[in-house]
């Protein structure tokens, strides 16, 4: 009964191509962003918003670029963690050497870098296809890594070769740095999601978003049709490579705040990415969300949240446990919802529609 | 749109709620990787700790009548988990935050100098952090890895007969490449320079531990004299391993002092006979206080440990580790006179760490270690450590203890101190009263 469209009527063509057409969703995402906004911030404690708000973000972030690539347009990817690392050096980079220009500046345009390197990995991906082009963003993917190691430059000749985010502001608060409370890195981060989201949204629901999904269900038909495809191949890798990299630069700078190439943008992030985008759903933003909320927020809240409740449980216990787990829902998911979770989202709405009658 | 994400979030977010930290028990964080390819070395180490402080509280009742809570966050070795640790310890009221690995620690100090939680980082971690104007939270007794690295030189330099016969000789670095592996760089490349020989670096990244071949072909071909071994989980046993396949003479493989763990030397068989490793304490468990962790912990099936693995090198070396969290913690109440100390009261009472041999003995611990000190400038007290020696089932001392370098160290960790405040605009100054006398 709550769910249901009847009497909402669209007068005009801007109304019929809204994206969320039913007054229901534009009241939810309201609420959503409330709580996102508002409630979390102002009740969440230092470890959940650091813990699982921060990371679940970042990942969205990532997700959401990978889903460009792979979902929307087809294209395999396994070097979204090398762009993320792009990302974070860029950033890295632009803040050292030019340290009066505020630092979201330097995280989105760190984005273009790692467009740039997307796209000159993207090139062969006229000529070869699925799992071809999976190696080959491997190649990437190992390539950067290397560089990251191996360049001096990049980190700035430190002797650990770790990179620092160092203290920056934003009207004078602290928004990087050991100084910036959970709160204002979780703000920031919301904000610059919520915008990229926005923007996503706009470019898969348009014009674009139409040449990659033609290109991803039959790229001979999709040429003859008039679209060019590597213009348009090239232009998923840039816009998915920009989101990566702007999800590696927060993810250095608004939640680890240092680190190394190594440790942090490794084959396993590329893969863990790959796994939220396959789970969350491919080809669907909110599957994104959905999918970087259970791979990354699943191993926190079997760590923490079961002996929180009671359960005692030793930390290698639980990890064991979260490794079984989380492979198990993974064969799981692609067995019984091969669409991820998305598409249980979309049922149940469409279930909350006709409810409580079946049909 | 991300209402199903948002919704999770909130179930985690009750489950998460952790149960406030009862007033009446020392609640100290400590970071274990019992998981993952670091184990290997993180196992035995967490053990010992643990071991530790169960000792404590079944034997004295904690540490001056308190109650410990040791608890314990699996990371894996990962520094993702490690800053989840850190945030969920701080929100539970740590008095004090063992990193247990130079990535995490790195991730922590600028956090713990914000939240002012004292880090104990011993002899891993930030070399630099010893420089304790600069760093009052964090504390790296009883030697950095810098240190370290020109004890190796001193202990070639020993071998070959006097510093001057350095000259024309090969020192490799075989090193995990990651921020732990390559602390030693600076200073064998310093030193090199001073004396005139020649430092070759042979990185290992994380992901080649077990595959080292390729590194030792180039080891082989540059004929090196003497191999440092910066290595530290699966990458020790096999880097034994493969010393043992390809002929190197292992009385010249010199392992930091995480390279020796038993498991690490026991992987290389007979062969492995004579392979050393720079160390901090004896191994044993002809010490009182491994034999009051056997009577206490071991004996009555409160420890993790195999019982004959009690006392093995890394087993005692997170004995040490939680012995100077326990003293510290002692000095905390002493100073401030509170059964529970505030985080500050640690940091004073790390600052006033001060281990006598008189103390060491009364701590069951005499010729475990050696006596250290800690300063309020000198956060590490570059204390000595000695070569230990594998003789085929354990390890043995083999040379003396060993002074770093300190006039070539203790200028270098100034300098980066201040080079690390310089790349870290608004950097907190020290405004923590000195503790100690000096």
């Amino acid at each position: 009964m709550l769910y249901r469209e009847a009497g909402q009527y669209k007068t005009s063509y801007a109304a019929d191509m809204a994206i969320f057409p039913l007054r229901q969703d534009r009241i939810g995402l309201g609420v959503i962003l409330a709580i996102a906004f508002l409630l979390i911030p102002a009740t969440g404690n230092d470890f959940f918003l650091s813990s699982v708000m921060i990371p679940f973000l970042v990942f969205s972030l990532a997700a959401v670029g990978l889903n460009i690539l792979t979902g929307y347009t087809g294209l395999l990817s396994l070097g979204s963690g090398a762009f993320m690392g792009v990302g974070a050096y860029a950033c890295y980079k632009l803040t050292t050497a030019f340290p009066g220009v505020n630092i979201i500046i330097w995280i989105v345009c760190a984005g273009f870098f790692s467009a740039a390197i997307g796209v000159l990995f993207g090139l062969p991906s006229l000529r070869i296809k699925g799992f071809y082009l999976a190696v080959a963003t491997l190649a990437a993917q190992f390539f950067l890594q290397w560089s990251f190691v191996r360049i001096p430059w990049l980190y700035n000749y430190n002797a650990s070769g770790a990179i620092e985010a160092p203290q920056r502001f934003l009207f004078s608060i602290p928004i990087t740095g050991g100084r910036a409370t959970p709160e204002t890195r979780y703000l920031v981060l919301l904000a610059l999601v919520v915008a990229m989201t926005w923007l996503a949204s706009n470019l898969v629901h348009g014009r674009i978003g139409r040449m990659w999904m033609a290109v991803r269900d039959m790229d001979i038909a999709a040429e003859l049709m008039g679209i060019r495809l590597l213009p348009t191949k090239l232009l998923a890798f840039a816009v998915s490579s920009f989101f990566c990299g702007v999800a590696g630069a927060c993810m250095m700078f608004l939640w680890y705040g240092g680190g190394e190439a190594n440790d942090l943008f490794n084959i396993n992030l590329s893969f863990n990415i790959l796994f939220m985008v396959i789970i969350g759903g491919l080809g669907s933003l909110i599957g994104s969300f959905m999918g970087a909320a259970f791979i990354s927020i699943l191993p926190t809240a079997l760590k923490f949240g079961l002996p929180a409740i009671g359960i005692p449980l030793l930390g290698s216990t639980a990890e064991h446990i979260t490794y079984m787990l989380v492979g198990a829902l993974i064969i799981f998911f692609l067995i019984v919802e091969p669409h991820g979770l998305a598409r249980l989202w979309q049922i149940l709405k469409q279930k909350l529609r006709v409810w409580p009658f079946p049909y | 749109m991300k209402r199903g994400a948002v919704f999770a979030a909130l179930v985690a977010a009750a489950a998460f709620s952790a149960p406030v930290n009862a007033q009446d028990t020392l609640y100290i964080a400590n970071n274990s990787y019992r998981t993952g390819p670091f184990a290997g070395s993180g196992i035995p180490i967490g053990d010992g700790m643990r071991d530790y402080m169960t000792m404590l509280n079944e034997r004295d009742g904690g540490i001056g009548g308190v109650k410990i809570n040791f608890e314990e966050c699996e990371t894996g070795y990962d520094t993702k988990k490690s800053i989840e640790c850190y945030e969920q310890g701080k929100s539970k009221g740590m008095l004090l935050y063992s990193p247990w690995s130079t990535g995490a620690t790195l991730a922590a100090i600028p956090r713990a100098h914000v939240d002012k939680i004292p880090i104990l980082s011993m002899a891993y971690g930030l070399s630099a952090s010893a420089e304790g104007n600069t760093f009052p939270w964090v504390f790296i007794p009883p030697v950095t890895y810098w240190d370290g690295a020109s004890i190796m030189v001193k202990y070639m330099a020993a071998r070959e007969g006097g510093l001057d016969k350095l000259k024309g000789k090969t020192l490799g670095l075989i090193h995990l490449d990651a921020p732990f592996g390559k602390e030693p760089i600076p200073v064998l490349e310093n030193l090199a320079k001073k004396y005139g020989f020649t430092v070759k670096l042979y990185p290992v990244a994380a992901a080649d531990m077990q595959n080292q071949s390729a590194v030792w072909l180039n080891i082989r071909r540059d004929r090196v004299d003497y191999l440092y071994n910066q290595g530290w989980g699966a990458m020790n046993p096999t880097a034994v391993k493969e010393a043992v396949r390809n002929n190197f003479p292992m009385d010249k493989l010199v392992g930091v002092w995480w390279a020796g763990g038993d498991d690490d030397a026991r992987a290389g068989g007979a062969q492995a006979k004579g392979y050393r490793s720079l160390n901090l304490q004896m191994a044993g468990v002809n010490f009182p206080v491994i034999q009051d962790i056997q009577k206490y912990v071991v004996d009555k099936g409160k420890s993790l440990s195999p019982k004959e693995r009690v006392g093995e090198n890394l087993y005692n070396r997170g004995v040490l580790n939680a012995m100077l969290i326990a003293e510290a913690i002692r000095n905390a109440q002493k100073v401030s006179g509170k059964k529970v100390p505030t985080t500050d009261d640690v940091r004073k009472g790390l600052e006033m760490l001060n281990i006598t041999e008189a103390r060491l003995k009364e701590l069951g611990m005499e010729g475990f270690t050696i006596p250290m000190k800690v300063s309020c400038n000198d956060h590490s007290g570059h204390t000595k450590v000695y070569v230990a020696e594998w003789d085929g089932a354990k390890w043995t001392k083999s040379s003396d203890w060993l002074e770093p370098i300190r006039d070539e160290v203790r200028p270098l960790i100034e300098e980066n101190a201040k080079d690390y405040v310089e790349k870290n605009a608004g950097w907190p100054k020290r405004t923590e009263a000195c503790a100690s006398s000096s």
